[in-house]
């Protein structure tokens, strides 16, 4: 029997890593993610979960931790957000680049200084080359979904993963998430069983100094790995789709069918966007919203197909490259390029530092990209 | 022969490194290793952050060792090897989790990640090979570089002006179960000392002085002469903290001075009269010191 629990996307992640049985949990708290790491201690404490908890003194050691169990060939989980993901980068490499499936939730929230402690997805967005393979969720229940989704993806390719959710507007908001029977989660999620790992009778040395002689090679087997991580996880998402009935996608495309323009967004702001999309085509505006779920491998594919059907595409960004222009909108047009079907593109840079974004934001963004230039960069609702 | 006459290896035969390393001549580093693998037997995973051991370990696709190894990055050692730990138990899986790191690995950037484990008191071995300086990378100083050595970043003209950080007591702090120091010139020490802490339970901690000719400028046939004369001269003293109480390994039976220590090795080559009269008063005063803990019984 499945139950359904009204709790925040904290504790959509602390039971996620739970009933996807995570055997070691290395972390260290940071707001806005300490709710899933004391509920995670709960579980550890109270038996409800057999895996043993690592209370480290830094995010660095906790990658560090999860990368060492990962290597003894168990199921490592932790989290973090913002100044502990930057801390972590170093080893974030070293878990993708050591090929450890370490599965993450960040709770995106802004850098400082200042000191922020609200939404955006500088901090995860930072991190994209590591080599992690990064899915932004939308709501509770997806973030409690992607943890198991991630960590079978994540297993099979032998890359490590990082779920993202957005400070406060998930990971403090209440919301009804439906947990399915163990014994089905269990069958969809086997125990994980590495190829290789810390084993006395068959020694290896993981890690040892590559000359340049095979150091390429090794970097061409983690793109190869990419490629095939965004089959995997479309497959993944096909089987739980087809075992629990929710359904995801590595594109989601909302109202896409007959749009002539279309929304690309990442993260819980799309569920604005999307009631923003129902009042414009009550208005007439024949508008639909693609949310960005992976972003790392990137859906090129699937960007270019939308981009075929449509006259206009608008990416609102909740972070910026500073010098350059929103992250998403980057990628997005790059995606493009090789593209035979090239609508215009607008990128518009908002809702930084866990400013609002409303549904007046989206309609009024959508707007201002009727009359400007795709040359401009576009921040929005900045008082300067 | 008479069965009395007959000698007992206190050392084990058996080899679990294997010969061609790439260390440099009279490296303590590798000998180290080579003693503490015959110490701890076959039932042990390594793991080494960067320092010399990185390169003697062998280039991908060899390995130096009979052992699984997981080389990582230069502060995780305490840290991957904590997750290695929790990793084997979660398994059910008995071995020794041994982590391999240099001074600059664990004196300095590995420090925070250390005491924490230490704190913890995490179910591993730690040995710090301690060649007092950045050798791998060309012999900078570190936290564990005495007072008045040379080093590249150093140099003659201003040599080292703090004392070597003293990490025994720092580790001793943190009251793990047992702490101990050992160095290649006295390989008996410590394999005894490390067949001892294979059998405790928690954090073990080993400071091994590992002489370095090509950082200390020294002779590299005077590996193992080098470090007994540190020991003999009471500037590197061999000591166990054993559940709180502190017990001298090796008392010299006539205290050198520390000139026949730092004679031998160039990088104290530029030291005045008065300057080693200076590392004379602290080695003797550290010495009384420890002479005096060992008195008070336990300790913690």
């Amino acid at each position: 029997m499945s139950t359904v629990k009204v709790i925040t996307g904290n504790h959509a992640a602390s039971f996620g890593a739970r009933d996807s049985r995570a055997e070691v949990i290395a972390a260290y708290p940071i707001t806005p993610q300490t709710q899933i790491v004391e509920l995670l201690s709960e579980f550890c404490a109270d038996g409800t979960l057999k895996a043993k908890f690592i209370k480290v003194e830094s995010e660095h050691s906790a990658m560090a931790a999860c990368i060492g169990a990962s290597a003894a060939g168990v199921r490592a989980y932790t989290a973090t957000s913002a100044h502990g993901l930057a801390l972590m980068h170093e080893m974030l490499h070293w878990a993708a680049n050591g090929r450890h499936p370490v599965v993450m939730a960040n709770v995106n929230r802004a850098m400082g200084p200042p000191w922020s402690i609200w939404t955006d997805q500088n901090d995860s967005l930072a991190q994209r080359d590591t080599g992690w393979l990064q899915f932004y969720c939308e709501s509770n229940q997806e973030v409690y979904d992607t943890t198991m989704i991630a960590f079978k993806a994540c297993e099979q390719v032998l890359l490590p993963g990082m779920l993202v959710l957005d400070a406060f507007i998930l990971s403090h908001t209440y919301e009804p998430v439906e947990m399915p029977d163990q014994e089905l989660i269990d069958e969809f999620l086997p125990p994980f069983d590495p190829p290789y790992k810390m084993d006395l009778d068959d020694a290896r040395a993981f890690g040892a100094l590559t000359t340049p002689e095979w150091y390429m090679e090794l970097r061409y087997l983690i793109q190869e790995a990419h490629e095939k991580a965004l089959v995997t996880v479309r497959e993944v998402e096909k089987e739980f789709g087809e075992t629990f009935g929710r359904y995801y996608g590595t594109l989601e495309l909302y109202r896409c069918d007959d749009a002539e323009e279309v929304i690309l967004i990442a993260g819980s702001t799309a569920s604005t966007a999307k009631d923003a999309v129902d009042i414009m085509r009550k208005g007439g505006r024949k508008i639909g919203l693609a949310r960005i779920k992976l972003f790392r491998p990137f859906p090129n594919e699937e960007i270019r197909d939308i981009a075929s059907r449509v006259n206009k595409m608008i990416v609102i960004d909740r972070n910026v490259s500073f010098g350059n222009q929103g992250i998403f909108f980057n990628e997005i047009k790059a995606s493009l390029y090789s593209a035979k079907n090239r609508p215009p593109v607008y990128g518009f840079v908002a809702g930084l530092g866990g400013r609002d974004m409303k549904i007046d934001d989206i309609t009024g963004i959508v707007e201002q990209a009727d009359t400007c230039d795709i040359e401009e960069i576009l921040w929005w609702g900045v008082k300067l | 022969m008479s069965e009395k006459k007959k000698m007992r290896a206190t050392i084990p035969e058996e080899e679990y490194m294997f010969p061609g390393t790439v260390d440099c001549q009279g490296c303590g580093a590798a000998y180290a290793m080579r003693l503490a693998l015959k110490a701890l037997g076959p039932k042990t995973m390594v793991v080494i952050p960067a320092c010399c051991w990185s390169i003697i370990a062998g280039p991908f696709p060899t390995s130096a060792l009979k052992m699984p190894i997981y080389h990582t990055a230069f502060e995780t050692a305490a840290a991957v090897a904590s997750g290695v730990k929790a990793g084997l138990s979660i398994r059910e899986k008995e071995a020794t989790v041994l982590a391999w790191a240099g001074d600059g690995g664990t004196f300095d950037i590995g420090v925070q990640s250390l005491s924490a484990a230490a704190e913890r008191n995490e179910d591993f071995i730690y040995v710090c090979y301690d060649n007092e300086a950045y050798m791998n990378t060309g012999i900078q100083r570190s936290s564990a570089t005495p007072w008045g050595a040379w080093t590249t970043t150093t140099p003659r003209k201003h040599p080292k002006d703090r004392p070597k950080k003293n990490m025994m007591e720092i580790m001793a702090a943190h009251r793990i179960p047992y702490a101990a120091s050992a160095t290649v010139g006295h390989p008996e020490d410590f394999v005894r000392k490390l067949k001892k802490a294979r059998e405790i339970r928690g954090t073990r901690f080993f400071h091994v002085l590992a002489t370095c000719p090509t950082g200390w400028r020294s002779p590299p046939e005077l590996m193992l002469e080098v470090p007994r004369l540190a020991v003999e001269t009471c500037v590197f003293p061999l000591y166990e903290i054993d559940n709180g109480v502190y017990s001298i390994s090796k008392k010299p039976k006539e205290k050198l001075p520390v000139t026949e220590y730092l004679k031998v090795q160039g990088r104290f080559r530029h030291l005045t009269d008065q300057q080693i009269q200076y590392i004379q008063e602290h080695v003797d005063e550290t010495w009384e010191l420890l002479l005096k803990k060992e008195k008070l019984g336990r300790l913690f």
